[in-house]
């Protein structure tokens, strides 16, 4: 590469940076605030309306995010999901109802590959390391637990 | 009350990860799998639930409450089956939700159709 050839490259590399959009972070960081403020608060109203059936804390918990995993695959289904996902980015994607419109989404999508090698295996495309890992983690931090309290037998 | 905590801190959660998106080369899926895993450690060392108790839906609802719940399933079976909790934990809160996740998945795959 000569000089000449260089020197345009680089101006073609200044050039591709600048012409680049930007993320706005400011906004996107103040989106996603917003959008995963709100799906929390339709958790906290599905909450405090289990809890008044529900006998304990655990269940109250584990009823909560299946309503809103319910919740966001329905939202999914009719698309509105996705438009939530485009303005709230990670508000979007980080509650469990983000988690549901993983697996919702994969569904759909793989649908057209056939029921059990399309939508069968592939649902659990992004939700199964989340899994895979939750329960790694949980595993392995639940070992040390036992055996540091010797409950373990 | 525990709304407007619900709200603030569900919503700094997910600023969170929006921030840590913007400014890494992480994929979402990266992010979700990071914050189930940190949640599932904090609920382990005993700090998810002081912080649920005080955020409520906040600290429940995103993922790395999900993550607690497979740490909460995982040490309520231990104490009440001992080692073989361990194993069977992970499904005891959240196996609610999985299945959920599955039945309402698959049931809007069927009925509906992918935009574009």
């Amino acid at each position: 590469m000569d000089k000449a050839q260089k020197d345009q490259h680089t101006r073609y590399q200044q050039m591709v940076k600048e012409a680049t959009p930007q993320p706005n972070r400011w906004k996107n960081a103040a989106m996603a605030f917003i959008t995963g403020g709100l799906i929390c608060t339709i958790g906290q109203l599905l909450y405090n309306l289990f809890e008044i059936i529900e006998p304990s804390r655990l269940e109250t918990t584990a009823v909560t995010q299946a309503a809103m995993i319910a919740l966001g695959a329905v939202a999914t289904g009719l698309g509105f999901y996705d438009w939530l996902a485009e303005r709230g980015g990670m508000g979007a994607a980080v509650p469990v109802t983000g988690f549901s419109n993983t697996i919702t989404a994969a569904a759909m999508e793989f649908k057209r590959e056939g029921y059990i090698l399309g939508m069968g295996a592939k649902m659990f495309v992004i939700a199964g390391p989340v899994l895979v890992y939750g329960i790694l983690s949980g595993f392995v931090i639940s070992l040390l637990r036992a055996v540091l309290s010797g409950s373990l037998f | 009350m525990d709304y407007l905590t619900a709200f603030l801190t569900g919503g700094a959660i997910c600023a969170l990860a929006q921030i840590i998106y913007d400014n890494t080369k992480l994929t979402p899926a990266h992010i979700l799998v990071s914050f189930t895993a940190a949640g599932a450690v904090l609920g382990g060392l005993g700090v998810y639930q002081r912080f649920a108790e005080f955020a409520g839906a906040g600290a429940i609802i995103p993922v790395s409450g999900f993550g607690n719940s497979i740490v909460m399933g995982m040490l309520s079976e231990l104490e009440r089956l001992g080692w073989e909790g361990l194993f069977t934990g992970a499904f005891e809160i959240t196996g609610l939700g999985v299945t959920t996740a599955i039945v309402f998945g698959s049931l809007m795959a069927v009925l509906f159709r992918p935009k574009g």
